[in-house]
């Protein structure tokens, strides 16, 4: 089953990553896609940004500062394009991440995410700027996420954010796509034969 | 659903897959074909095993090793313990669940979306999916095919369906004769740069125009295969004669009568006219050259002659920052030439230019030729039908005369996953279809380019306008 945990309100601190287009190689390198389970991907979350080839902590690498943590991970725009691996969203959650907001991500990887309990929440550009400006001046912010309400706020500036209705009610509930489908069994044997 | 609106091929084949629509839900899409390998389906088989619930359809069903296999004695057991656990674990999974397997050794194994459309398994009005993002290649055949997430590909696997909502579709018609040394890669890598990285994020793309009439399937196949590298979830391309001559007689494909009934099928799937699109993009075949990346992704896309942007032709301050750091892990200045730019490995591979074509076109290049002492010429055929194909035409032979090292079918250094990996800095120009960091190796370098301009570059030891040859 692949929903982990029911998703409600959060409030955290957040990690800045302003890069663009942040494909999933970057995300998890695809010689870290060899395990055969879900587990233990968060290892090797930004492995080549984290370390250098000789294995070596990359200090200026956000993930190694010791000034930001959380649970909500702040990229730039078009994140997550690429590669459709999962490993991708299960590296991210692994790690600890619940949220990931940007003004854009890659189609697949949104799914991905959606279907791992990790929320993605797209933001305007304006808002996403202002995200980034905040973290860093202060990174011990704190960015709320109400996803019943649709809403994400830093210092009371608030922004509302779309997501489907059916991925929300999925995330609220921890409901996993295979249920509903599984529930139309005889119709989709119905449709096999004819098709 | 006899509505009169008129519809594009798309709307047809989703309309004609939708097991269920309900309100609130996306719809239950049907799969016609699954493929699977071993990197993005032994979760998923899990997720069965957990559940107790057996595959849907097996005969939808068709698996293939190709992500993580070695191109080196490929008879032997796999060396690496964790790439070999993962092959063992697919096979499993093919044998407890009853699932066609064409393993290491197997006449028809190579890489999935290569195997797919030469076996005749790949066909026009399908669904098809795959747990890789380069699904889209099988839409050349006019059919929605596109890349699914290891959650996804145990929905598809248990129930035959995926929740999906319907993306917008993008109408990208190109027209006019393609210029000397032109090729289909070069088409595609055109549009990407036009369009960027992301141009296309929730669309399906229709390819349309005379220029892609004129491409033979597997150049057509090229085009589709790198929809998904401007954030498209597909391409297709609408069948015609050649799609139908293509499939004719292939192994897997509908055989006489039952073959003529579907041609007149398969004529229907084309876009009415009237039919609208959310987005239409048109450019001319003639401002087409043989293209390059320079940067790390794959809309950082050039004419081989052109020159890299310099940073204030950049509008935005953010991009100017992502711009910066990928040409300096690319070691390059902003506003150079990579003309003559040296280059030490060449890569002729990948999902995107690995048929035979590929290989025929890569030979006619450097037939009675020898490749430049400073660089190693990978060449990873896309099957093992490809292979035994290259070798009956004497292919093998002119590679090898070349200093061309012909391997066995796999994904190899497109993604480096096996042990064919980019050294640290180095630059490797590769027919296929990402230059992502790292993703030929940690620290590797990559220009993407035509299987011509990569041919050019391995005799010249340099990036070759291919046009000097031709």
């Amino acid at each position: 089953m692949s929903m982990k945990e029911k998703f409600g309100l959060l409030r955290s601190s957040a990690v800045p990553l302003p890069d663009e287009n942040i494909d999933t190689d970057q995300i998890i390198p695809a010689r870290f896609l060899k395990s055969t389970t879900r587990d233990g991907f968060g290892d090797n979350l930004f492995r080549d940004w984290r370390y250098d080839d000789q294995g070596k902590m990359v200090k200026d690498f956000v993930l190694n500062s010791p000034h930001y943590s959380g649970k909500i991970l702040v990229a730039g725009k078009n994140f997550g394009c690429g590669s459709s691996r999962e490993h991708a969203a299960w590296a991210i959650y692994d790690y600890g991440f619940r949220v990931v907001i940007s003004s854009f991500f890659a189609d697949i990887f949104k799914n991905n995410a959606l279907n791992n309990g990790l929320l993605p929440i797209v933001v305007s550009d304006a808002y996403l700027k202002r995200l980034f400006k905040t973290v860093h001046k202060n990174p011990a912010t704190e960015i709320g996420v109400d996803l019943q309400k649709q809403t994400v706020e830093v210092n009371e500036l608030e922004e509302r954010f779309d997501i489907n209705h059916y991925k929300k009610t999925c995330m609220i509930n921890g409901y996993d796509d295979i249920d509903y489908l599984l529930s139309l069994n005889k119709e989709i044997r119905a449709f096999d034969l004819t098709h | 659903m006899n509505d009169v609106k008129p519809k594009t091929i798309f709307e047809k084949i989703w309309d004609n897959h939708v097991v269920k629509r309900a309100d609130g839900y996306p719809d239950a899409l049907f799969i016609d074909r699954h493929f699977i390998h071993e990197v993005t389906s032994p979760q998923a088989f899990d997720g069965l095993k957990k559940r107790g619930i057996n595959v849907f359809n097996t005969q939808r069903t068709t698996a293939t090793a190709d992500h993580n296999v070695p191109t080196k004695d490929q008879h032997l057991p796999i060396k690496e313990a964790l790439s070999r656990h993962q092959v063992e674990t697919l096979r499993k999974n093919c044998k407890d669940f009853g699932i066609e397997l064409f393993d290491l050794g197997h006449p028809f194994q190579g890489i999935v979306h290569i195997i797919g459309p030469e076996l005749g398994l790949t066909l026009p009005g399908m669904t098809i999916v795959c747990g890789d993002s380069h699904t889209s290649t099988h839409g050349a055949f006019g059919n929605i095919a596109f890349g699914i997430g290891t959650s996804e590909v145990e929905q598809v696997l248990a129930t035959q369906c995926i929740l999906q909502y319907k993306p917008r579709t993008m109408k990208i018609e190109i027209n006019g004769k393609l210029g000397k040394g032109v090729v289909s890669k070069d088409i595609i890598l055109y549009i990407i740069s036009q369009l960027t990285s992301s141009g296309a994020t929730g669309y399906f793309v229709e390819y349309t125009g005379d220029t892609i009439r004129n491409l033979s399937m597997e150049a057509r196949m090229t085009i589709c295969n790198m929809s998904i590298e401007m954030g498209a979830r597909g391409g297709l391309i609408a069948p015609d004669e050649t799609t139908f001559d293509y499939i004719k007689g292939r192994r897997f494909s509908p055989q006489d009568k039952s073959f003529d009934d579907k041609v007149e099928e398969w004529k229907k799937l084309r876009t009415d006219d009237g039919a609208e699109y959310d987005a239409v993009l048109k450019f001319n075949a003639t401002d087409i050259a043989p293209m390059i990346t320079y940067g790390t992704n794959p809309g950082m896309g050039m004419r081989i002659t052109d020159r890299i942007p310099k940073m204030e032709e950049l509008k935005e301050i953010s991009e100017q920052v992502s711009f910066k750091k990928s040409l300096d892990y690319m070691g390059l200045e902003p506003g150079s030439q990579l003309i003559g730019k040296a280059v030490d490995y060449v890569f002729i591979g990948s999902c995107t230019n690995a048929r035979i074509e590929d290989l025929r076109l890569v030979a006619s290049m450097v037939k009675g030729k020898k490749k430049a002492a400073n660089v190693v010429v990978w060449v990873i055929p896309g099957s093992k039908q490809v292979e035994e194909q290259a070798r009956r035409e004497g292919l093998d032979k002119i590679f090898e005369a070349a200093g061309f090292e012909l391997r066995s079918p796999g994904c190899s250094a497109c993604l480096g996953m096996n042990e064919d990996k980019v050294p640290v800095g180095k630059y490797c120009i590769a027919t296929s279809n990402r230059n992502f960091e790292g993703r030929q190796g940690p620290k590797s370098r990559t220009f993407l380019a035509s299987p011509l301009s990569a041919a050019a570059a391995a005799i010249t030891g340099k990036v070759t306008d291919v046009r000097e040859f031709v």
